[in-house]
């Protein structure tokens, strides 16, 4: 199984939209690579432009978020943009159906946590870097500030999920079972 | 205890539950566009696995961007074309035969009460107006449903709402479905499927039913669902005549797709509609809604009329009752888009394209286009658009812009003046 971890970009609002992820614009593209550039191009925080080009965005491996993340369109570009650009977790406190699910058909994690785990993360001070232990069901938050403890949180992962993850995506899955 | 709609589309289905809780369907009918597509048909091919599991089930059309405005979209086409072409997948709808997928496959005859409907599509959830279970899905889900005519669902829970009491004029399935975004919000119905039930979807058309089981992707549902009856018989009929011996024995038949009365609900809402008035969005979320009293005189740059919400003739209809005799307000512009050929040539018929046209309105071939701002109506930043489509989210219509959603009432209402207007002032 792959391993999941890394830096942390942490994005503070809820509701998050798939056009936000990626403009339809850039629907017209025939392969994933072509997402890579603008992976959340359009994402407002507080009303504002997002920095796509930011240090922090750059060396991000790990999306952690609030509700309702990737709503609005099915376009699983909007996974394949995170995927490009070596993000293979989104951490929120819920997902939109289609997009949990494209997340696991293409065998990466969206992982739900209680709203009071997600409140606990967006308060831990400095840079945050995640571990997900799948046998365990557990991730640990760990920040570049060493006054700030590490903070570790379980998470249910669905065994069908699990299976999906293991298995590389759904379309090897399917193929090996149907 | 009973079971719902859902649950026995998917008892009918059910071919494997991996957990308790996730269950693998068979797929009556894949649809698929040339944007979700294309992606998943060279996967397919660089595995070595380009085959389809029933071409019969297959239907595919060209809609999203067309005619192709670029080389890019011509691509997107031509990978469909050839694709169709090799694996004789017959009900495939090119340049001249297409028009927005979930306008064009349900008169086609396609969907059928009891039916699992894919594609990769969001608002595919507009074909549950049949009593069909129709969700949409990403491009491996479609890719996975093209080659093995299956897809994965978390087991149904099912939220009923019930719309009593009667529409006023002026007022639509559209406004009726904001106004139930506005009361779940973008999630509240996430991993659900919505029944819609009463006396006011009973008399709705099947158009309107279309409208209102749309939009139940925008408050996060799986699927919106319509109980199967004389009006789905009658717009079906020309299709399933040769199976039936009348239309009540039709009726009859889907009958068996009825949730039972003692089928369990994870939520019941009712809804009185008879005191709604149309309704809009505001900022940049479909529940960010209000009555449009609260809007008049919000200036407009574009007016937009179309979509898999709202392009049906119905719909052009209603917007022609306003615009006849009438034009757009200075420095106004007007894009209509009739959603099928047969919408359109039924306007021209009706005389409603030409209404159109003497108010002024650019009239568009059918397609998706500036719905999700890919073509032919696409707004710059800073400018507004009053649309009949069915998301206004930041840059949904071009980076910069901002989408009022409305019905087509009100949407002719706002091209007369120039401003969000309350329809119901040019109606009698």
């Amino acid at each position: 199984m792959k391993t999941f971890g890394g830096p942390a970009i942490l994005l503070d609002r809820s509701d998050i939209n798939t056009d936000e992820i990626i403009p339809a614009k850039y629907l017209t593209e025939i392969t994933k690579t072509a997402m890579k550039p603008h992976l959340l191009e359009d994402l407002l925080l507080d009303g504002r432009p997002f920095d796509i080009n930011s240090p922090a965005m750059q060396q991000a491996r790990v999306v952690i978020t609030r509700a309702n993340f990737g709503c609005g369109s099915s376009r699983e570009h909007a996974v394949w943009a995170f995927e490009v650009n070596d993000i293979n977790i989104v951490i929120a406190e819920s997902f939109a159906r289609i997009f949990r699910q494209n997340m696991f058909n293409c065998g990466i994690l969206a992982i739900e946590l209680p709203a009071a785990d997600i409140e606990q993360l967006f308060k831990m001070h400095g840079e945050l870097t995640i571990q997900v232990d799948l046998d365990k069901t557990e991730m640990t938050a760990s920040s570049n500030d060493h006054a700030q403890a590490p903070l570790t949180c379980s998470f249910q992962l669905n065994p069908f999920d699990r299976d999906l993850v293991a298995a590389g995506g759904w379309l090897a899955y399917a193929d090996k079972k149907f | 205890m009973g079971k719902t709609i859902a649950s026995k589309i998917f008892d009918a289905h059910l071919r494997d539950t991996p957990t308790p809780g996730n269950m693998i369907l068979n797929i009556d009918v894949v649809m698929c566009h040339e944007i979700t597509t294309p992606i998943a048909i060279m996967d397919l091919m660089e595995k070595g696995m380009d085959r389809v599991f029933d071409p019969t089930k297959i239907k595919a059309v060209i809609d999203h961007v067309t005619p192709a405005k670029d080389s890019k979209t011509a691509t997107q086409g031509k990978i469909m074309r050839d694709w169709a072409k090799r694996h004789q997948i017959k009900d495939f709808f090119d340049i001249g035969a297409n028009g927005v997928c979930h306008a064009l496959f349900p008169e086609k005859g396609f969907i059928r009460p009891g039916y699992t409907v894919i594609m990769g599509d969001s608002h595919t959830c507009t074909h549950g107006a049949f009593g069909a279970f129709a969700a949409g899905v990403g491009t491996t889900d479609l890719e996975v449903g093209i080659l093995k005519g299956v897809c994965s669902f978390r087991a149904p829970e099912t939220m009923r709402i019930t719309l009593t009491g009667k529409l006023t004029s002026g007022v639509t399935a559209k406004d009726v479905i904001l106004a139930v975004i506005k009361k779940l919000t973008v999630n509240g119905a996430t991993d659900r499927v919505i029944e819609f039930v009463g006396p006011v979807v009973d008399a709705m058309t099947m158009a309107a039913r279309m409208t209102l089981c749309n939009m139940a992707v925008e408050a996060g549902a799986t699927s919106g669902l319509c109980l199967p009856d004389r009006v789905t018989a009658e717009y079906l009929w020309p299709f399933i005549k040769d199976q039936y011996p009348s239309i009540e024995a039709a009726v009859q038949d889907f009958s068996k797709w009825h949730s039972d009365p003692d089928a369990e609900y994870v939520e019941t809402l009712t809804i009185d509609v008879s005191t709604l008035v149309p309704q809009v969005t505001f900022n940049f979320k479909p529940d960010q809604v209000k009555d449009i009293g609260e809007m008049e005189g919000t200036p407009v740059d574009q007016i937009y009329i179309g979509s898999c919400t709202n392009g049906r003739i119905e719909d052009l209809r209603d917007a022609a009752e306003i615009l006849r005799g009438r034009t757009l307000a200075d420095g106004v512009r007007g894009v209509v888009t009739p959603a099928t050929p047969a919408i359109y040539s039924q306007a021209l018929e009706e005389g409603i394209i030409k209404i159109f046209m003497d108010a002024g309105f650019c009239v568009l071939n059918p397609t998706c286009g500036a719905c999700l701002g890919m073509s032919s109506g696409v707004l710059a930043a800073g400018e507004v658009c009053a649309s009949t489509t069915n998301r206004n989210f930041n840059g949904r219509m071009g980076k910069g812009g901002m989408v009022h959603l409305m019905s087509p009432y009100s949407a002719a209402a706002a091209a007369v003046t120039g401003t969000i207007t309350d329809p119901r002032k040019f109606l009698s």
